[in-house]
């Protein structure tokens, strides 16, 4: 069974003003990253897959449940959200009571919470923060503490809206290894992003939304390889895709190691020729 | 011919009322006039304190205890009022929805409340306006109620309003980090164009790829002290640089990994442009 279904569903906010027309895609378990300009619908899917809306025409399901018969309080525990602020996110004063809030709220004991809430905690790294006012970290802290609220509900299906915006480097790498561990751990990792390298190093499937449609929908390496359909939707590459192309390279990186090592066995095979010569 | 030094900054240290720890700690630099300078550095490294302590908000708003001295325009900062310093230096922050005032209709009327505050000349303001709009190539939507603008298109209206003023430095705090990659695009364009009119621009950013294709010089800073100022291509080749919290543009990262350097300058490359140079087998 596919994790999420979505079949031909669009969504408009006002009478006839659609702002997704005729959207469909299967998810299973792994990690897909949503991306397009803003204004081009990735905040409005979410919302859809999160059931806080229900489409217009045609069905979201979420393991095989239509969102229409259900509700976003029963979608909690299959589908977690952390939000592109975390200070829109985070209430509580204190780490622990934040983290083990979801939780609680979708039916776990106490000792349950909590340790599932500790355990989200060790994941990003800030267990010895747990007795502290979220409002006493850094924003990269207090964005990882959102992500943990949503890790301690263990649900299947993880939706980050703009995990890396505003982070320095050191928030960036937990984010990154916070989604490489999601996935392998078997779960869905879905994101809306604009921060291409990111897509690029952690990201298997990218769906591309133009003006509400589905413009593609494919591997990382085949959507990154599409530069000019890319650039009609405003939309480039990651860096070191775009220096493979600068390049003339025939194959398409996405991330600093691959590319490294591309380069490493190129540059010995003409020192090798070289040396020949 | 001597170049004028738009800001001039000695000795700086600076701390928040009920801290024990210098949010900003005996620094110093100076910046030509014309020139773009990037800020880089962790969260609360004290960027933005500093772009704060440039406009006047520290210590004027933020009170505290205060040493040294930052002259804008040959005006000192302490001595100095934040209104007799927006004259000089105006600041743009990063969520462009909270700077456009919501009291204006159209973006031209949005552009002129500034100057109107100053009480300007209509002539005059009629001036800067059109010139304003044009530079952030923003006339198609002179009539637009701002908030129907692209975040990308608010951004450039923020930095529109302050360009209308005719400061001689502009701050900008992540002015980007809101906005798609077009928004981010339209954005460094509009404010190098700025720069090669004159006006200094002082920018904290995370993108260090735009950072390098685009700033003159770059500052790193951390817990409160400037690390170095220096051109992109010799502070993104230092070897410690992660130490601070800080990762180069991703073309530097590879040539570093891959050992890969311009041989005249012992530098890495910054750029995409740079990279494609030394990269070709």
């Amino acid at each position: 069974m596919n994790l999420v279904d979505v079949k031909n569903v669009s969504f408009a906010y006002s009478e006839n003003n659609f702002v997704l027309q005729n959207i469909s895609f299967s998810l299973q378990k792994g990690s897909v990253a949503i991306i397009g300009q803003n204004g081009s619908g990735k905040t409005t899917l979410v919302k859809l897959l999160k059931g806080l809306l229900k489409p217009k025409v045609g069905d979201v399901f979420i393991k095989g449940i239509n969102t229409k018969d259900t509700t976003a309080a029963k979608l909690a525990k299959t589908v977690g959200l952390v939000f592109q602020n975390p200070n829109d996110q985070i209430f509580k004063n204190k780490v622990l009571d934040e983290v083990m809030f979801g939780p609680l709220n979708i039916g776990q004991s106490v000792d349950e919470a909590r340790e599932n809430a500790l355990r989200a905690l060790e994941i990003v790294s800030l267990t010895e923060k747990s007795q502290e006012n979220p409002y006493d970290l850094s924003l990269s802290e207090r964005k990882l503490i959102s992500i943990a609220s949503i890790l301690s509900m263990n649900t299947d299906i993880v939706i980050f809206d703009e995990p890396t915006i505003a982070q320095d480097c050191w928030g960036k790498t937990r984010v990154k290894d916070i989604v490489r561990l999601l996935v392998s751990a078997g779960k869905l990792v879905i994101t809306i992003t604009h921060d291409m390298d990111f897509v690029g190093e952690c990201f298997e499937r990218v769906i591309v939304l133009n003006k509400g449609k589905l413009l593609l929908d494919g591997s990382a390496k085949d959507v990154f390889s599409q530069e000019d359909v890319l650039s009609a939707a405003y939309l480039e590459p990651p860096y070191i895709t775009q220096l493979c192309h600068q390049l003339h390279y025939d194959e398409v990186f996405l991330s600093p190691e691959s590319f490294i090592s591309y380069y490493e066995s190129h540059r010995q095979k003409k020192e090798t020729n070289d040396a020949k010569h | 011919m001597v170049v004028k030094k738009t800001i001039v900054v000695e000795n700086l240290k600076y701390r928040y009322p009920n801290t024990s720890k210098l949010a900003l700690d005996s620094i110093s630099f100076s910046v030509d006039e014309g020139q773009f300078v990037g800020i880089v550095g962790k969260n609360l490294a004290g960027k933005s304190t500093l772009c704060e302590a440039l406009v006047g908000l520290v210590p004027h708003f933020y009170k505290g205890a205060y040493g040294g001295k930052v002259v804008v325009d040959g005006v000192e900062v302490l001595n100095s009022s934040i209104g007799e310093m927006a004259r000089h230096i105006g600041i743009v922050f990063q969520n462009p929805f909270t700077q456009i005032t919501a009291a204006k209709l159209t973006v031209y009327e949005e552009i002129a409340f500034g100057l109107e505050n100053l009480g300007m000349d209509r002539v005059e303001m009629v001036k800067r306006i059109d010139y304003v709009l044009d530079l952030l190539g923003l006339y198609d939507f002179k009539d637009r109620n701002p908030f129907e603008l692209s975040g990308g298109q608010m951004q450039r209206l923020a930095i529109a309003g302050i360009i209308a003023m005719k400061p001689t430095v502009i701050v900008l705090d992540e002015p980007t980090s809101q906005l798609d990659p077009q928004g981010s695009e339209e954005v460094f364009k509009a404010v190098q164009r700025l720069s090669k009119e004159g006006v200094t621009i002082v920018m904290v950013e995370q993108k260090m790829e735009k950072i390098a294709q685009y700033a003159d010089k770059v500052m790193l800073i951390s817990e409160g002290k400037m690390i170095d100022f220096d051109s992109p291509q010799k502070l993104f080749s230092r070897e410690d640089l992660e130490n601070f919290g800080v990762e180069p543009p991703v073309f530097t990262t590879i040539a570093k990994k891959l050992n890969v350097k311009d041989e005249t300058t012992g530098l890495y490359p910054v750029t995409i442009d740079e990279a494609r140079r030394l990269f070709s087998l």
